[in-house]
């Protein structure tokens, strides 16, 4: 219930820079999760805001106090760890009310509360057992009631999900937004699987080594990547990138990416990109805006033709993977449509869904 | 003919390779079968069993209900023995000697053992070097050890007193005090010679010795305990010491637990540190039932005695061993 201010956090380990200047605001009751690769700095940025890591440079503040210096304890955060982190020595309930016992609080008061987490986490019929006799998904659930129970002015969440089950991660996810929904609170959320981060937050962070890549809301990140490595890291099958050249044709630009595939630029989009005219660019496609030949519903959708390389099956799609230009390409086709491997089939692509990039800069133009 | 003869040859050989297979495949089946397995694996740890331990404690038992003195047979005299021993004021003494020397001694090497370990646990330059120089005073011999502390705690040469001397010179020249009556110096204690001091002392050079095993055992232990815990513990805003209340010390409890009763039976049993300082003097002052047995036995020849008072040792630690292993598989349960 408090509002996260960081200002150019610095953090390294010795030599090696961890974090590398990173500014951001994270507003009251805002469910902001720190999505990227493995070695980030997810975690070091999340342990800094906690206190756990001593901050090298920049600042914190959590609601109107600067906390660089204040201990974990006086910064009223609760986290949830990835290994849950529960005291093996200690029933459920213990575990959940220790950090109220050390903060003195009235018996009846500690009851209340753990009750009252409890019901919401459905865990009530664990509350007298230890750790050790519980499921991967009950510890899960413990310890975020430990958390709860606290009823902190921030929640910090260090991949809560990974140790579980594919299943159980999809159903966990779904009841950490409901329990969000329910118990109004300033959230921080790591992961480094872009499908959570999509689906729970309000706004997403994309950070890779070091530094923040955007920052934005899941439908914005997708549809308006800021760079390169957004583009490609949020959305799966990922999007394709590949070489081309950015030519005029009389009134309008097109896109050539071979001899065969030559595509008219969006009238919409030609004044953004009038001057990187005649220059070796980045084309970037998502999968589904690259289908099976279709009906036409907008105009700025066109044809080509290319040789399949791959199938795979999917179900409800079947991916149709070929090759332009040397580049891997993965088209989103309907499995009844899509020729066998080998021959030549027909493509519609959505351009009004293209993406542009500058190869020296990497940001999407 | 010359075929058949050959065919015959070759079913011989086969029938013969079967046969051994089956033998070799019954010896496996047997060996597969845990029950037996277990009891062939337990033999040779058996084996030494019955001949370094169990023979020596019953012939002690034995022994123990004789009169038996140095070079001549004894006859069983039942329970004489202890009812004498019972008796005897310095029995007595070195009774609660012994259960003083054990508990002071082990309650004060867990308590620096725990520190000392906690300490160790942090990073700092050299804690690899340091941590391997405490285990030192364990790998010394007791006897070459004790013979060191002999002479710092002799009565005229102790590097104690002489520190002390030097301190007091130090505090007269620091603070300009002119003192009237010349002491000469100040002489520390007689560690050794006076029994109010000798069990103080022992006790002291036991410490010094067990500290290492306690120190590197919980140091072992610390290290086994994953610092999310810690991490958590600071969120849910535990301070130093209440993270080392609720949680170091329940999470090695186990181990501290076997370390500290392991390390009570053997302070219990304790005779070089104690023979080689004192002897068991001044006026048995620091008499432990180990020395005293030895003293009986060997100085007065007395075998049946002193076999008795070794013996008394055994039902007081079988309590203890009882109830740390009642503990531990209660504890084990979950
Ligand atoms: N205690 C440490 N000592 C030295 N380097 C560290 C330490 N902790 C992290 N690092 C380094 O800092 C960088 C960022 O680590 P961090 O744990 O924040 O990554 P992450 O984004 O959480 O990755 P993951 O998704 O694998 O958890 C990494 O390069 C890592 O090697
Ligand atoms: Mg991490």
């Amino acid at each position: 219930m408090a509002q996260i201010l960081i200002k150019d956090l610095y953090k390294s380990y010795g030599e090696t820079p961890a974090v590398r200047g990173i500014n951001l605001t994270i507003d009251e009751n805002e469910f902001v999760v720190l999505v990227g690769p493995s070695g980030c700095g997810k975690t070091t940025t999340l342990r800094m805001i906690a206190g756990l890591e001593h901050i090298t440079a920049g600042e914190i503040y959590i609601g109107e106090r600067l906390i660089n210096d204040v201990p974990p304890r006086d910064r009223d955060i609760a986290m949830v760890f990835q290994n849950y982190a529960l005291y093996p020595h200690m029933t459920v309930h213990e575990n959940m009310s220790f950090g109220l016992r050390l903060r003195k609080l009235p018996k009846d008061e500690i009851g209340r509360r753990v009750r009252e987490a409890a019901e919401i986490l459905d865990i009530g019929e664990l509350l007298d057992r230890r750790p050790k006799q519980l499921s991967g998904g009950q510890r899960q659930r413990v310890a975020m009631g430990r958390a709860i129970v606290r009823n902190p002015d921030a929640f910090l969440f260090d991949e809560p999900l990974s140790n579980l089950d594919a299943k159980l991660r999809v159903q966990m996810r779904t009841e950490i937004k409901l329990i969000h929904q329910r118990v109004r609170t300033t959230v921080v959320y790591v992961t480094h699987d872009q499908v959570e981060a999509m689906t729970l937050a309000d706004r997403i962070v994309v950070m890779n080594d070091g530094v923040v890549e955007q920052v934005a809301p899941p439908q914005e990140m997708y549809d308006h990547p800021a760079t390169r490595f957004v583009a490609g890291f949020i959305g799966s099958p990922a999007m394709n990138f590949l070489p081309c050249k950015l030519t005029g044709n009389g009134s309008g630009l097109s896109v050539i990416l071979s001899d065969g595939i030559r595509l008219n630029v969006p009238a919409n989009r030609e004044s953004r990109y009038r001057d990187y005219a005649d220059r070796d660019l980045m084309f970037g496609i998502r999968p589904e805006h690259l289908t099976e030949q279709r009906q036409h519903t907008n105009a700025e959708q066109q044809d080509f033709t290319c040789k399949v390389g791959v199938l795979e099956p999917m179900g409800i799609d079947t991916m149709v993977f070929m090759n332009i230009e040397g580049a891997d390409v993965c088209a989103r086709a309907a499995p009844r449509s899509v020729k066998g491997p080998g021959e030549d089939m027909m493509f519609t692509i959505d351009m009004q869904n293209m993406h542009l990039i500058d190869p020296e800069s990497d940001r999407i133009l | 003919m010359a075929d058949t003869s050959a065919a015959t040859a070759r079913a011989r050989v086969s029938a013969s390779r079967a046969g051994e297979k089956s033998r070799t495949s019954w010896l496996t089946t047997q060996l597969e079968d845990e029950r037996v397995l277990g009891y062939v694996l337990l033999v040779p740890a058996f084996l030494l069993i019955i001949v370094f331990i169990a023979y020596p404690f019953a012939l002690g038992v034995w022994m123990a209900l004789t009169d038996k003195v140095v070079g001549q047979p004894g006859s069983f005299v039942g329970l004489a023995n202890f009812a004498k021993l019972l008796d005897s004021d310095i029995f007595r003494t070195a009774a609660w000697n012994t259960v003083f020397f054990t508990v002071v001694a082990t309650a004060i090497k867990a308590a620096l053992g725990m520190w000392l370990a906690v300490l160790l646990n942090r990073k700092f330059r050299l804690s690899r070097v340091t941590r391997a120089a405490v285990l030192l005073p364990f790998i010394v011999p007791t006897v070459l050890s004790t013979l060191v502390w002999l002479w710092m705690l002799d009565g005229t040469f102790s590097v104690f007193n002489w520190i002390l001397r030097w301190l007091w010179d130090l505090e007269l020249s620091v603070f300009g005090l002119v003192v009237k009556e010349d002491f000469g110096y100040i002489r520390g204690p007689n560690w050794l010679g006076d029994p109010a001091w000798a069990m103080g002392s022992i006790i002291m050079a036991n410490v010094w010795r067990g500290l290492p095993f306690f120190a590197i055992s919980f140091l072992a232990a610390l290290q086994t305990v994953p610092t999310e815990l810690y991490d958590a513990a600071e969120i849910d805003g535990a301070s130093g010491w209440r993270k080392f209340w609720n949680v170091t010390l329940p999470m090695i409890k186990p181990v501290a637990i076997v370390v500290v009763v392991f390390s009570f039976v053997v302070t219990f049993a304790d005779f070089q540190l104690v023979y080689v300082l004192t002897r068991g003097g001044p006026y048995n002052s620091t008499h432990l039932l180990a020395t005293l047995a030895y003293q009986i036995s060997m100085h007065a020849g007395n075998l049946g005695e002193g076999a008795a008072t070794a013996l008394f040792m055994v039902p007081l630690l079988f309590v203890v061993i009882v109830l740390q292993l009642t503990y531990l598989r209660r504890i084990g349960v979950d």
